[in-house]
């Protein structure tokens, strides 16, 4: 009983396990995390729903091939309508366009800001889970530092600080792009690292990874080949509400005028645009917003159901 | 709980302290361009007051010694000068802090007073109706930007129904109780979506940790004793639930910074949060520092009352 | 779904000592904490039977009733001094709180009973002691508080679940001295659970004897060391390492051979027949009925 924990509510209640059938297919870890997972149908559901969001935004300007910036002064500030299945902005310009656009920023934000967080945290947390007292303690001084920082204000002043450096080495779009990228990614790399050194140190003593060093298996082999597969889990977990967070951290710049411009239809940035015209064009903020709102939620449901798929405690 | 854990829990804040001044300090130092540029622009600032600003912040010195002169004059509260608002930025801040307090606090407040019993009514009837209902809600509070909550709550009830003002006025006329009614009314919105989006992710934490102790021995011997259940729970389950859920809410508090400064945005409230964001908009440097060390200080601050209510929540710490 | 406990008959007399022995897994704990109904109902239920208590049932009593018997009637100690106690409270707070809920006295008559309580356990220092919390005591301390706040109420009956299997074997002796001694004051009758015959040799007058949530033999206690009449038994009192014996000649300990079996699918016939000795083919077929074999001496065996 002592070790278990109980399930999160997203999965069925538990029943207790009658004796299963033998299948023929091997047992291996990811399919039995892909069965726990699939328990959750909320996670199952919001996995088809981020598939969807993805989906897209990578082919919508395909299949909806309006222009993001057609300014059209007689149609502005219209509400949903067949031309417009979302309605347009104060120029005129089709919302359903921009936010699919902007969807392909806000989530490639999203993504890219996770692997720099989970690769400054890995390297961060490898580190200092398999090396001695001082480098240790050094790294662990630095993330907590870290962690005490004040995020969003510290956001916003890197960003205020060197907005127009990284606008004029690479453009509009990209030097935002970077700049937020490394600076969301490089204030979430701390849960991340303290998760991998919290692995390493229970792992790296136990048997298997003793037996590859008798094998005169290197500190890197022995770190790539058997410590890391074991501390992936959680890790994942944690990336994936990383991603969660930096949509939400993206649209927050944007939304507050520090993130990407007007001209980059972001959905914070339509927020933005979209909040002074509340009462007369409530859609323009409305759309955005929800779909901020969807693909946060799905992520977190994810996020939720792999939290229980993978981690060997759980008793489901 | 031993005087000596608070005098030594006093004493790690302080090198955090420093270590925070010091990363702000290698950001600004690291900065491309001359904060003062600004001012070359600015009619209003001679030359000569350029160059003695200049010299006062030892932009010509080596970095270190910057740092030392920065820090001296940031402890002796010379905290420069706002171009924007015409005033030393120190009582600007202190101005425009009892707002941002009072928001922040009285949400934590609310979020703690919603997600307390909701967490444990969930946890002690785990999977029912409540608890899936409770959990679901909980997700899509937190999942919700403060932003878009914001601008909901302002669309419902200042736009379509118009009960509340969306605007904060801090130049209220009224006396007496209408005085205070106008000020809470204005601000209801500002506290509810702080403090609905904080007690969601607290509801998820409290069932968690309160699921985690309802197994524990201690728990049974509780009720070996006779005690009623709703007894075991209030009394012996809560207690001890509370204590990581205490760690959390501190560790939480950077984040509750930055919703609050969203909501000082959307509802134009006068805190130091949209005082940070004109500042920045305006340029305006030495409020934007100055700013951002107050919210590192009270990051540090609030990681303080955590740890020292850990200690009086947990009698084994205070001992060690 | 599991049957933890599958038609045990356990009864006790006013004053006696019964002994419980069994393996790990046997069911004892569950049958302990089922008397006062301390088992999670869901997922577990009472399917069938009685809990007699001076001739009432207890299993249709609500919480509320229950709660009247807990501690006041029929009270229980753990195996797990470490964790029984809430960490936060102060021990004095643990014990009077049960005092003052069964007993109508003030906080502070309470905690002066409580006090009293700590010197009968002979703990040192009662008055000082009550203000200190769980982590300030030792394991054998801690399950003298267990028994402190378990007797405060003198009680009738006291459940003790493997009281002394956490703790060294001095503390052991003193542990169950300690029992003895608040028996001998208060005239109770305790259920002492354990998987130690020596224990039961000293302490019981009467032992049931459980395998895989089966009663196997029940006996007074000459009559189960002097003439065990189950296997596992037999077994069980072979396998007690013997001081004595070793230095005559180098002998193994005996060791019963195999596994309990699984409770999810129990085999249709004894459970102990796959590692008897004395098997026979007829006892893999049916379950032997409890049968008496001398006064007060129940077997559940063909043979």
């Amino acid at each position: 009983m002592a070790g278990s924990t109980p399930a999160s509510l997203s999965a069925e209640a538990p029943r207790v396990a009658a004796a299963a059938p033998r299948k023929s297919r091997p047992v291996t870890p990811a399919r039995e995390a892909w069965r726990r997972f699939r328990r959750h149908r909320l996670a199952v559901a919001s996995g088809v729903v981020l598939l969807v969001m993805f989906a897209a935004v990578a082919l919508g300007p395909l299949i909806w091939p309006v222009p993001i910036n057609e300014i059209d002064f007689t149609a502005k500030l219209q509400g949903p309508s067949w031309a417009h299945p979302l309605g347009t902005d104060d120029l005129g310009q089709d919302l359903l366009a921009r936010l699919l656009y902007g969807g392909r920023i806000s989530l490639a934000v999203g993504l890219a800001a996770m692997f720099v967080a989970v690769f400054v945290g890995v390297l961060v947390g490898a580190l200092a889970g398999m090396s001695s007292g001082r480098m240790d303690a050094i790294l662990m001084w630095l993330t907590d530092l870290f962690l005490s920082l004040p995020q969003l204000p510290l956001l916003l002043l890197v960003i205020y600080l060197f907005r127009d450096t990284m606008k004029g080495i690479f453009g509009v779009e990209g030097g935002a792009f970077i700049l937020i990228v490394i600076v969301i990614g490089g204030l979430r790399w701390m849960p991340v690292a303290r998760l991998v050194r919290a692995q390493f140190l229970s792992l790296r003593e136990k048997e298997f990874v003793e037996a590859a060093r008798a094998l005169g298996a290197s500190k890197t082999r022995q770190v790539v080949q058997h410590i890391l597969p074991n501390a992936l889990g959680p890790v994942i977990v944690a990336g994936t509400i990383d991603v969660a967070a930096a949509i939400i951290a993206e649209s927050t710049l944007s939304f507050l005028g520090l993130g990407f411009p007007s001209d980059v239809p972001t959905w914070g940035s339509v927020l933005r645009d979209a909040k002074d015209y509340l009462d007369i064009a409530p859609h323009w903020a409305l759309f955005p917003g929800a779909a901020i709102f969807l693909a946060v939620l799905a992520i977190n449901f994810i996020g939720d159901g792999l939290r229980d798929a993978l981690d060997p405690r759980r008793v489901l | 709980m031993s005087r000596q854990y608070i005098i030594r829990r006093l004493l790690i804040a302080i090198p955090s302290l420093l270590g925070i001044s010091i990363v702000l300090f290698a950001v600004l130092a690291m900065a491309p361009g001359d904060p003062f540029e600004e001012l070359a622009t600015n009619p209003a600032v001679p030359p000569e007051v350029r160059m003695a600003l200049r010299a006062k912040f030892g932009l010509d010195d080596p970095i270190w010694s910057r740092y030392l002169h920065w820090l001296a004059a940031m402890l002796q509260g010379d905290w420069g000068f706002s171009f924007a608002s015409r005033m030393d930025v120190d009582k600007l801040i202190l101005q425009r802090l009892p707002v941002t307090l009072i928001v922040i606090g009285s949400s934590q407040i609310l979020a703690i007073l919603v997600a307390l019993p909701v967490g444990v009514l969930a946890a002690t009837k785990p999977y029912s109706v409540f608890d899936q209902i409770a959990n679901t809600l909980a997700f899509i509070g937190f999942s919700l930007p403060t932003f878009f909550t914001g601008l909901l709550l302002i669309l419902v009830f200042s736009i379509q129904l118009d009960w509340l003002p969306f605007v904060y006025r801090s130049d209220i006329e009224a006396k007496g109780w209408l005085f205070y009614w106008e000020h809470i009314k204005q601000s209801i919105m500002p506290v509810t979506v702080l403090g609905l989006f904080q007690g969601a992710s607290l509801v998820r934490y409290v069932r968690s940790s309160v699921l985690d102790v309802i197994r524990l021995d201690y728990v049974t011997t509780a009720r070996s004793k006779g005690i009623g259940e709703r007894k075991v729970i209030t009394k012996h389950v809560v207690r001890n639930a509370l204590i990581p859920v205490v760690t959390l809410v501190a560790l939480q508090m950077p984040i509750v910074f930055g919703g609050a400064i969203v909501t000082e945005q959307i509802f134009r409230v006068p805190g130091i949060g949209s005082l940070l964001i004109s500042a920045m908009l305006a340029n305006d440097t030495p409020v934007v520092m100055g700013v951002t060390f107050v919210f590192a200080c009270l990051v540090v601050l609030f990681n303080l009352i955590a740890d020292i209510l850990y200690g009086w929540l947990d009698p084994r710490i205070a001992f060690r | 779904m599991v049957r933890a406990v599958d038609g045990v008959d356990l009864h006790i007399d006013r004053g006696e000592t019964l002994g419980v022995v069994g393996e790990s897994g046997c069911g004892k704990t569950v049958t302990a904490r089922s008397v006062l109904k301390l088992i999670d109902m869901p997922p577990g239920r009472f399917e069938d039977g009685k809990i007699l208590w001076q001739g009432r049932d207890l299993i249709p009593l609500d919480q509320a009733e229950m709660n009247k018997i807990r501690a006041k009637e029929i009270a229980i100690i753990f195996q797990e001094p470490m964790t029984s106690l809430n960490p936060v409270y102060t021990v004095g707070d643990q014990i009077a709180e049960v005092i003052e809920l069964h007993q109508k006295m003030s906080r502070k008559q309470a905690l002066v009973a409580a006090a009293e309580m700590l010197r009968l356990v002979n703990i040192p220092n009662p008055q000082r002691r009550l203000d200190d919390y769980p982590h300030q005591f030792s394991g054998g301390m801690r399950q003298r508080v267990m028994i402190a706040m378990a007797m405060s109420c003198q009680p009738k009956l006291l459940i003790a679940d493997e009281p002394t299997t956490a703790l060294d074997v001095t503390i052991q002796a003193q542990i169950l001295e300690l029992m003895q001694e608040m028996k001998d004051k208060l005239g109770m009758a305790i259920m002492l659970i354990t998987h130690a015959m020596g224990v039961v040799a000293e302490t019981c007058q009467r032992v049931t004897v459980m395998y895989a949530g089966k009663v196997v033999e029940e006996a007074p206690v000459e009559a189960l060391f002097g003439n065990p009449r189950h296997p596992y038994t037999q077994g069980l009192i072979r396998s007690i390492p013997r001081v004595d014996r070793a230095a005559e000649k180098k002998q193994r300990l005996e060791a019963i051979a195999g596994t309990v079996p699984s409770l999810l699918d129990p085999p249709p016939g004894c459970r102990f027949a796959s590692r008897c000795k004395y098997a026979k083919e007829i006892c893999t077929r049916a379950m032997p009925p409890l049968k008496e074999v001398g006064p007060g001496h129940f077997v559940r065996c063909v043979l």
